[in-house]
């Protein structure tokens, strides 16, 4: 029995619809709400106690639990998708969490179109992924454990986009991050992994700051921090408050989705197992911070400075994550850049506002095939070389894993945007939107697909075409049966994704939860646009082919290099930044305070104490007995009261 | 009839101890051991049993009251509400997790393991009273008297500088025992000036009115000695020392269950007594509290020594304790309650897991470590679920206190929180690099054939591992009583929670 869910509409200060969140009664829906989570959870809890018991099927659990939260996503999705636009909402409160004074959190889910989007990503891309870690971790004697945090992580993702409240993103938010915690540093034997491990989480803690305060502030300007509550409040709040709580938003955001500045960890994170860059690190995790700002539309919407602010860091971020993948020769940290650099469109798009939120999401999805696709791929690619990522020790390996290849190249065509493909058209929709609100940041979105074409261009020819120049001693062969099909279905998702776009399905389905965008008329025509952008990843392939298609790759990466390798090769030198900066100083000013409080503080009270102890000559004395007699008479003297108590007490 | 059951349960452990104290000493028998755990358990199931018959309504239950010393006015009164009680629980509910955890730990010491479980039950024992008494000379009593057992633990079982240790232990503790004596000593002075002669009932004292200067004066001697105990910066430097030469058992008595005298009686006392001056010393110690909280995590990230790292990030949670109390709102004061139990829990597990771990090894350097998940993968599984709820991981206990520490931060003033955040960051790096110079790399020399935990150790561990993340989801068992005692010390005090800035009606307009 659906309750009277409706789509309540205010006004925005921009003279646009802001929808609230008004979700009705799960009702029949509540069942397989609680399974989808419950089940990957489960399977992580049974995993991670029942200890070596379980290594025998602990893959097929895990590959199982997750399977069947697919099921429950599409049983969610088909019923929600029966039902007209105003009722496709739905909450479901589990328990009271926490309450306290006139704050009280409950611990619910809220599904409703956007989530419906997520669920189906994060449980169908992973349910993928988590087939193909059979195979790939088939040899790692900690299998049964890889797979308990990947459930663990799924859980905690789930969480996160169907928490309905602040505080309820907040746990799978971190649950996220612990996942990935564990996850990169899986190999911990290997102190890069482990390095790599703390600095993710702590780098993401940095973004959590602005997760908290902004409960802080969420919580204290409308004194509550459920979406729904928060949602029917937000248009009677002053600008200025707006601001602040989308900019400590924007904050953690950063720090989830490794967008400039809190984007030095993601390129490290590929110290984990391949599966998880794909899944964690690619496909789902580190969008997060997309489903963030989205899902806090009701928050953007007041504030035109802090969506101008998200729009910025998304282009910056995008152009970052560009270079740096033109610049690398690990195939997973060109991957890894090129993460970076797509997600710096989705967050330019999320700053878009209403014209922009089913963009940035559309681009999510297809990032999440295509993304996936190509990581998995790279994983089938290092599982024949050895486990050598080094892009020079590749070339002509389209022969030997001809399968590997044929995939990769959809996922490539799909990210440069090759016409008809998934990427071409939910980046196509960004910067058309984006040149149409703000041509500055447009022009750099262009750009920027120009950059893709040429970095992932230069991926392919180093890996697949070229000479070869393998290893002694290295064997390429196609990936077992287990890895390529998961290959095969997000190649065809890396095809068809497009689809969503049908009808301007994506944009319909969504617009209960964003809003629907007045028609903008862009600067040109839509279809010069795009052929613009077409045009201008056409000249970065050109480039690759001409640079190096057409000549010999060395085996060695040259050392003399220009300034822009060297940076983009360096991260941009965010590292070198963070060292010099913070880490250095924070080194020797947590020396200087061991000193300050060893001499200082602590010296302040044994220097007294001792100057004491001296005048009266008996130093000596306390340091041998004198206290512990005190102590004694002590005791006696608390003996004696208690006697006196207990005797007054009976008469 | 009327039970007077608190009495009966902090008698129970008393006699436990005196049991042990009287019975022949036979080494290498088990029996002492084993009535200690009896005492210890008989203990918990009579505080299980008056938690569970605590009427969530509110208000001092089990109440005992007894005029003892006419003349002062104290009186044996005894009683507890939400923050008493759940404190009492910790208490019950550590001991015997100790004890497990230490069973061999004493059998070297001076007084041998009879001893050292005597000790402990005394212990126990002299806590309850504590968090239960409501006489101001009572609790005073009590206070003093916890010294003398953690005196012993400390000087009689422990690392080569135990004694040092204990006598700085001892004097810190009875310098500010003593500021609080002349406060103590001024209640009485004050309350005999009334007409109903001198008192020192709390619920008697609350009522009276000191005068600005002279209740000023009071609070100040009391939050001294309260601020050593917490303890806050700059009076901590004690708790690094003794933990560093504590047996873990013992360091989990006195972080986990003694130190909350100290913000016990912030609560208790300092706002409930003395409102006015309450309020009037707010922004010094929310400073206060707040450096405490960056200094201690400072301090943690810079330690070599796991104890003392411990003791830091101790520091530094209670300065967080600090903050929730004196934001003077709900949600930083229920935040503050729950922060004192769930702060038990995690530091508790810390303490024994890296215990298990330093005795296996015969170093307390984190630098003597490397690759220990390789070799003893439990031990190492179990040490990060502890750091991660030191770390207030979402979906673990401590989380939601620390979380409702900080929204009443905001709520105080967004500087407060914007200045205690920061430390959520630092906690992270002190918890996940110590795990990674312990636990991860490759296996160092002197780890080699470390042994994983037995039985014994995951049984003491467990209780608390399953307490912590039960009450990171389901926190309130635990807020329902701690809520309506809140709301009590907000009436006492005068406060009430500012409304927010934007309401329905102003949607409506």
């Amino acid at each position: 029995m659906i309750s009277t869910a409706t789509t309540v509409l205010t006004e925005a200060a921009h003279g646009g619809h802001v929808p609230v969140v008004d979700p009705g009664s799960a009702g029949s829906l509540a069942l397989p709400l609680v399974l989808v989570i419950a089940l990957p959870a489960l399977g992580a809890t049974v995993l991670l106690l029942g200890g070596r018991r379980t290594d025998r099927f602990g893959h097929l659990l895990g590959t199982a639990t997750v399977a069947g939260s697919f099921i429950c996503s599409l049983v969610l999705f088909f019923a929600i998708l029966g039902r007209d636009a105003a009722h496709r909402q739905v909450s479901l409160d589990l328990w009271t969490w926490f309450s306290s004074g006139r704050w009280t959190v409950e611990l619910g889910l809220l599904y409703d179109p956007l989530s419906a989007l997520f669920l189906l990503l994060i449980t169908g891309v992973g349910s993928l992924i988590h087939v193909y870690s059979i195979g790939y971790m088939a040899h790692d004697e900690r299998r049964r454990r890889f797979f308990a945090y990947l459930n663990l992580f799924v859980a905690a993702m789930l969480m996160l986009v169907l928490a309905s409240d602040y505080v309820g993103v907040f746990l799978g938010w971190e649950g996220v991050g612990l996942a990935s915690y564990l996850l990169i540093g899986f190999w911990q034997y290997k102190p890069s992994a482990a390095a790599a491990a703390k600095k993710a989480f702590v780098i993401n803690r940095v973004g959590d700051i602005g997760l908290a305060l902004g409960i802080g502030l969420i919580f204290t300007t409308f004194g509550t921090t459920s979406f729904s509550k928060v949602s029917q409040l937000t248009s009677a709040a002053s600008a200025g408050v707006m601001t602040a709580i989308g900019l400590l938003l924007l904050l953690a955001a950063c720090g989830k989705s490794a967008q400039f500045p809190l984007q030095t960890w993601l390129l490290d994170a590929m110290e984990g197992p391949t599966p998880v860059s794909a899944l964690i690190h690619a496909a789902t995790m580190v969008t997060a911070g997309v489903y963030l700002i989205v899902r806090s539309q009701f928050i953007f919407e007041y504030t035109a400075d802090a969506r101008l602010a998200v729009s910025i860091i998304g282009t910056i971020t995008l152009l970052m994550g560009a270079w740096i993948g033109c610049a690398k020769d690990d195939i997973k940290k060109v991957l890894a850049g090129s993460t970076m650099s797509q997600i710096g469109y989705m967050v330019l798009a999320s700053g878009l506002g209403v014209a922009g939120y089913a963009f940035a999401i559309f681009h999510l999805l297809t990032h999440g095939f295509f993304k996936a696709n190509m990581f998995l791929g790279a994983g089938s690619v290092m599982h024949g070389m050895d486990d050598d990522v080094n892009m020079r020790h590749y070339g002509a390996l389209r022969k030997a894993m001809p399968v590997t290849f044929l995939t990769f190249t959809m996922g490539y065509l799909a990210i440069i945007g090759f016409p008809g493909f998934a990427g071409f058209w939910s980046k196509d929709k960004i910067i058309e939107t984006a040149l149409a609100q703000n041509p500055a940041l447009g022009i750099c979105a262009l750009i920027g697909a120009g950059v893709t074409g040429f970095y992932m261009t230069r991926l392919m020819l180093l890996t697949f075409f070229t000479e070869k120049r393998w290893e002694p001693g290295v064997h390429p062969h196609e990936s077992p049966k287990v890895m390529t099909v998961p290959l095969i279905v997000l190649a065809a998702l890396s095809v068809l994704g497009g689809l969503l776009l049908l009808n301007d399905w994506i944009v319909t389905f969504l617009a209960p939860v964003t809003g629907a965008a007045p028609h903008e008329e862009p600067p040109l025509p839509a279809i010069v646009i795009s052929l613009l952008a077409v045009l201008v990843v056409a000249v970065g392939v050109a480039l690759a082919w001409f640079l190096i298609g057409k000549r010999d790759v060395p085996r060695e990466a040259p050392a003399k290099v220009s300034v822009f390798t060297a940076a983009g090769r360096n991260d941009l030198y965010g590292d070198a930044f963070n060292d010099l900066v913070i880490v250095e100083p924070g080194k020797s000013f947590t020396g200087g305070l061991a000193t300050f409080d060893r001499s200082t503080v602590d010296g302040g009270f044994t220097g007294t104490a001792s100057a004491l102890a001296g005048l009266s000559g008996r130093l000596r004395l306390a340091q041998n007995g004198f206290v512990r007699s005190y102590a004694l008479s002590l005791l006696a003297g608390a003996a004696l009261v208690l006697l006196a108590l207990v005797v007054v007490n009976l008469g | 009839m009327n039970v007077p059951w608190l009495t009966l349960l902090l008698l129970l452990p008393i006699i436990g101890s005196l049991v042990l104290t009287i019975m022949p000493a036979r080494p290498g028998s088990a029996l002492p051991k084993q009535i200690a755990i009896a005492f210890s358990v008989l203990t918990l199931a009579l505080g299980v049993a008056l938690a569970v018959g605590y009427d969530a309504g509110g208000g001092y239950q089990f109440t005992e009251n007894t005029t003892w010393i006419k003349l002062f006015g104290a009186h044996y009164s005894l009683g507890v509400d939400g923050m008493g009680l759940t404190l009492v629980l910790l208490t019950v509910i550590l001991t015997p997790v100790v004890m497990v955890a230490s069973w061999n730990d004493g059998d070297t010491g001076r007084w041998g393991a009879k001893g050292f479980f005597a000790w402990i039950l005394a212990l126990e024992g002299l806590s309850v009273g504590v968090f239960a008494a409501t006489d101001v000379f009572l609790f005073y009593v009590f206070f003093e008297a916890t010294l003398i057992p953690v005196y012993f633990l400390v000087a009689g079982y422990g690392g080569p500088n135990r004694v040092r240790a204990a006598v700085k232990f001892l004097l810190f503790s009875l310098a500010g025992g003593l500021v609080m004596l002349a406060s103590v000593i001024g209640l009485y002075v004050e309350s005999a000036k009334t007409s109903g002669g001198p008192t020192y009932l709390i619920s008697e004292l609350a009522d009276l009115d000191f005068g600005t200067s002279v209740g000023r004066w009071m609070f100040v001697g009391f939050f001294i000695a309260f601020a050593i105990k917490a303890p806050m910066f700059p009076v901590h430097t004690w708790l690094p020392d003794t933990t560093e030469s504590a047996t873990p058992g013992t360091s989990v008595l006195l972080v986990s269950v003694l130190d909350k005298i100290g913000t016990f009686g912030m609560i208790r006392f300092c706002l409930e007594l003395f409102p006015e001056a309450s309020r009037w010393a707010t922004p010094a110690i929310v400073v206060l509290a707040i450096i405490s909280i960056l200094y201690g995590a400072i301090m943690a990230i810079g330690s070599n020594n796991i104890p003392r790292l411990i003791a830091y990030t101790s520091v530094s949670h209670f300065g967080f304790i600090v903050l929730g109390i004196f934001v003077m709102n709900s949600q930083g004061l229920s935040g503050a309650n729950l922060y004192m139990f769930n702060h038990g829990l995690s530091t508790a597990a810390l303490f024994l897991i890296t215990g298990f771990m330093i005795s296996r090894r015969g170093s307390a350097l984190i630098s003597d470590y490397g690759g220990v998940e390789k070799v003893a993968p439990v031990l190492a599984g179990l040490f990060l679920v502890a750091g991660l709820s030191s770390l207030s991981l979402p979906g673990l206990a401590p989380f939601v206190s620390e979380l409702l520490v900080i929204v009443g931060a905001f709520v105080y003033t967004p500087w407060a929180a914007a200045f205690a955040v920061p430390a959520t960051v630092l906690a992270a790096i002190y918890i996940l690099w110590m795990y990674q110079r312990t636990m991860t790399g490759p296996v160092r020399e002197g780890v080699i054939g470390m042994r994983d935990l037995n039985v014994r150790e995951v049984s003491a561990l467990a209780p608390l591992l399953l307490l912590i993340i039960v009450l990171g989801f389901f926190p309130k068992p635990l807020l329902d009583v701690i809520n309506p005692s809140v709301e009590h010390t907000m009436s006492e005090v005068g406060l009430s929670d500012p409304q927010p800035n934007v309401t329905e009606a102003e949607v409506a307009k």
